[in-house]
């Protein structure tokens, strides 16, 4: 075999969600060096939003936060959050990545992260982390959640009231001219606040490349004959609802007017396994998360109804199906097989017009609430970040395995590898379980003294 | 005053001669003459859907032809600057105002362009003077309105605002189904919402816009018809609407004579006015041919107490 | 009912004439039922429009003829505005009619059309009715 030289034994992780975390970890633990890039303010990725998971209802903050914290204590893992790969070159073993900084306007190496500037901000506007529901909002300087890892705030310079009276003094941008405020920087007691912060380029070594680049939901809007309204939510937006530390506090409302919703109808396969739209794909984890969020709506309800729509039931993990049969038998969730053709507003309830081909009836349904299994697809930008690292994807973007039998988990390009749904949809032991799979491919490779021919 | 080749169709001349007649006098008042088409024939009104079956075609190809040579008559005679142009300059446009004809003649005109083989025997069997390739566009007026005239320019026209009239847009199903011919977004029009609101009425949120009501069903089934119609009719009512705004003379049929027989079936239902937007339009332009007095639902008690109409 | 399927049945002539004439892969229908729940129809018929494609899918020519629900389609195309297969129910639905109407035989009788009816109906309800339900 060729050798091309002595390798970086030191990874790059590209996304910091569960599949990220774990190989980040596994890799550390193994005694390499790992940088791990995240675009938003800290890792934790999806799971951290949900409520409880299936089909175990474990909390994800319990369980995703011990395994955040040690990734952010680990002393071979450095954590470049609120920043993005700019650029990528070199070969297997000998990568040169070129990382963007996002400028925080914290010096977050200074920042102790005691939260006194939230508490001051006087911006509210809706957060990402909870879906930008109503209930909770953020300030224009924030920490996305509690157990953010790092636990520094970002300010958001599009929202923040200096940044609009610079824009203003400079441009003329507001059409009045907003205060001064400046609040965050008099009440920081280590005076970290940086206003003239600037993103910066970072440049670093790495010999492999891990692609754990997450996923997003398909947007409702792509559903012309499903009414646009606060109510009509989907799956990540419920999960908000239902969570114990959301927006709500784990009280389930609607998001229009905060009542406690009597009839609730699910609906799978949204934009999945739909062609017409673009998304042939099963996102298969819909099946799942939607037996148990109508089950914790009947936890949170007792005697409120739940109804599932659903194509074909995809239960085939460990426990699934009896957790699907749970959700039926003793919650009594009212699974109807057959597509909803149209939702619109009535008074102010919701109707859904459905069909269940079971009992070969259209079947009628006003609610409070419908909650939308929309499809997975690879996560906004991502399109971008695989043409940046060169590595082939399918039609729909997720990344193309190099041999979807026994290559699965190494992309067009030697020395990068897929995690996670950047590669397709899969629920959370899947990503897990990727995640360690990956390193050990990251193991492999730095195990050897230098690095074997790419093919 | 610009000129637009017309093409009006049966109904228009019989049934809906308000439609037609509003239709006119008020493109005319804003700048643009429709010049009916000569020796028109009938589209076939519902379009063929059978593979194996073009002589269903062959109306609405003819009525093609027909502008193809008007539109070479006219250049012949120089006339062509003061006609309305499609942005393709190739193309020859005609307008459509009955929803049945525009679905019809539009994708009749889609199997001329879109599978040669079929062009050709089409053509070979009508043996017309001059051969067809697809060149006309056809469009519906809305779109005309809405692309040629503009909203503002119609703005500036209205003479009488249609201030205080409530009404629920309803555009059925040929203007919008199937998506290739669409005149709209199908799912979620709205022409005829910013029509109305250019006119100065209000606009209610009205999710049975583009739901079928009933269609020719109510000739071989005219309660299931009736049923349909009345679940649209109140859900608009509902919505708060006082006038249903119609494009299409069959759902004028289903949805206003057929009230009639709604009541019958369900004896609290009051009825609801279905005017079509070109009468409300000539009524916004301050035009007297609104034909209020010929549909099969009176407009007029609700324009008056509105103070639109004396 | 018990109905016995085989091969000649699922492949048989009636199968590949709908096809023929309709244009359509009765396969490419995977059964989700979003043109029963949408259709304005449906609530008068004795098979659901999904139902009607899978009789057609397993070659049951007869059952397709003995139901109501082809007569009732008003071609408003909703379905196949949302169908995720992009499979063109109305037209599967026009060539069941056609194999109907091929032999000549009407679905509807115009004699028996109410005079008051008659005079009050609008030309292009008239000609879409005997288009889709006359041979």
């Amino acid at each position: 075999m060729d050798k091309l030289g002595s390798s970086t034994k030191r990874a790059l992780v590209i996304g910091g969600g569960i599949a990220g975390i774990q190989a980040s970890l596994d890799i550390a633990d193994a005694g390499y060096e790992v940088l791990l890039v995240e675009k938003t303010p800290s890792i934790g990725g999806h799971m951290l939003q949900y409520s409880e998971v299936f089909p175990t209802l474990d909390c994800p903050q319990c369980i995703g936060t011990p395994k955040m914290v040690e990734v952010g204590q680990h002393s071979n893992i450095r954590i470049l959050a609120y920043s993005e790969v700019e650029s990528v070159s070199g070969t297997i073993g000998d990568f040169t990545v070129r990382i963007r900084r996002r400028a925080t306007h914290v010096d977050w190496d200074r920042c102790n992260g005691c939260g006194l500037c939230l508490q001051k901000c006087p911006v509210k506007v809706p957060s990402e982390y909870n879906c930008f529901l109503p209930f909770d909002n953020r300030g224009a300087i924030y920490i996305p959640f509690a157990q953010a890892v790092p636990n520094k705030p970002v300010i958001d310079a599009q929202t923040c009231r200096y940044f609009k009276y610079r824009r203003f003094m400079e441009e003329g941008e507001e059409s009045k001219k907003p205060p001064e405020c400046r609040i965050c920087e008099k009440v920081c007691p280590l005076g970290v606040i940086d206003w003239e912060q600037q993103d910066e380029i970072v440049e670093e070594k790495v010999g492999a490349i891990v692609v754990a680049a997450g996923f997003d939901l398909m947007d409702k809007g792509e559903i012309g004959e499903f009414a646009e309204g606060r109510d009509i939510i989907n799956g990540l937006e419920f999960e908000r609802i239902l969570c114990p530390s959301g927006p709500t506090a784990g009280v389930v409302m609607r998001p229009s007017d905060g009542i406690e919703p009597r009839e609730v109808v699910f609906i799978s396969c949204v934009g999945s396994r739909d062609p017409e739209l673009g998304v042939p794909y099963c996102s298969r984890v819909c099946c799942m998360y939607l037996a148990k969020q109508a089950l914790l709506y009947k936890h949170a309800v007792p005697d409120g109804q739940a109804y599932i729509f659903y194509m074909d039931q995809r239960t085939t993990g460990k426990g699934y199906e009896e957790f699907v049969r749970r959700a039926v038998e003793e919650y009594h969730v009212m699974y109807l097989r057959g597509r909803v053709s149209k939702i619109f507003r009535d008074g102010d309830r919701l109707r859904v017009q459905g069909a269940d081909t079971l009992s070969g009836r259209r079947v009628d349904i006003s609610c409070d609430l419908v909650v939308l299994g929309m499809a997975m697809m690879p996560s906004a930008g991502f399109k971008e970040l695989a043409r940046k690292l060169g590595i082939a994807t399918d039609e729909y973007g997720f990344i193309t395995e190099i041999h979807s039998k026994f290559r699965p988990m190494e992309t067009s390009v030697p020395g990068i590898y897929v995690a996670g749904t950047a590669q397709g949809p899969r629920d959370i032991p899947d990503s897990v379980a990727m995640g360690s799979g990956v390193a050990s491919k990251v193991l492999d490779l730095f195990s050897r003294d230098g690095v074997g021919s790419p093919l | 005053m610009i000129n637009l080749n017309y093409y009006p169709g049966c109904t228009l001349k019989t049934k809906a001669k308000n439609f037609e007649d509003s239709a006119i006098a008020s493109m005319s008042a804003l700048g643009i003459a429709l010049i009916e088409l000569p020796r028109w024939n009938c589209c076939g009104a519902s379009y063929c859907l059978a593979e194996d079956d073009l002589i269903h075609q062959v109306a609405p190809v003819r009525n093609l032809i027909r502008v193809k040579s008007q539109e070479s008559r006219v250049e012949s005679q120089g006339e062509g600057d003061s006609r309305l142009q499609t942005p393709d300059s190739r193309l020859l446009k005609v307008v459509t105002l009955c929803p049945f004809c525009y679905n019809t003649l539009k994708r009749a005109n889609l199997i001329v362009r879109n599978d040669p083989g079929k062009r050709d025997t089409l053509n070979s069997f009508m043996d017309e003077e001059i051969d067809y390739h697809g060149e006309v566009e056809t469009v519906h007026l809305l779109e005309v309105l809405r692309d040629d005239v503009g909203w503002e320019a119609i703005a500036k026209k209205v003479k009488v605002p249609l201030e205080g009239l409530i009404v629920a847009p309803y555009y059925g199903c040929t203007l919008i189904r199937p998506r290739e011919i669409a005149i709209d977004n199908v799912e979620r029009p709205t022409v005829l919402h910013r029509l109305m609101e250019t006119l100065g009425a209000t606009v209610v949120d009205f999710p049975f816009a583009t739901e079928c009501c009933g269609s020719f069903q109510s000739v071989s089934n005219p309660e299931l018809a009736a049923e349909t119609a009345w679940n649209i009719l109140t859900l608009a009512q509902r919505q708060g609407a006082e006038a249903l705004v119609l494009s299409c003379p069959l759902c004028e049929y289903n949805l206003g004579f057929q009230q009639k027989l709604i009541r019958r079936r369900h004896g609290e239902f009051k009825g609801i006015p279905t005017p079509y937007f070109t009468q409300l339009l000539a009524l916004a332009l301050g035009l007297e041919s609104c034909g209020f007095d010929r549909g099969y639902t009176d407009s007029r008690a609700l324009l008056q107490s509105k103070g639109l109409l004396s | 009912m018990r109905i016995e399927l085989t091969p000649e049945k699922l492949h048989g002539s009636f199968v590949v004439k709908v096809e023929e004439i309709s244009g359509q892969d009765l396969l490419s229908c995977y059964q989700c039922g979003k043109c029963s729940a949408g259709c304005p129809m449906s609530f008068a018929m004795d098979i659901l429009p999904n139902q009607i494609i899978r009789l057609a899918q397993l070659g049951m020519e007869a059952e397709i003829a003995e139901s109501k629900a082809i007569w009732l389609c008003a071609t408003c195309i909703t379905c196949i505005a949302r169908c995720p297969r992009g499979c063109d129910l109305s037209r599967v639905i026009e060539a069941l009619r056609l194999l109907t109407l091929r032999k000549n035989a009407d679905a509807i009788e115009p004699s028996r059309i109410p005079a008051e009816t008659l005079a009050e109906l609008p030309q292009i309800a008239l000609v879409s009715c005997f288009r889709k339900f006359t041979a």
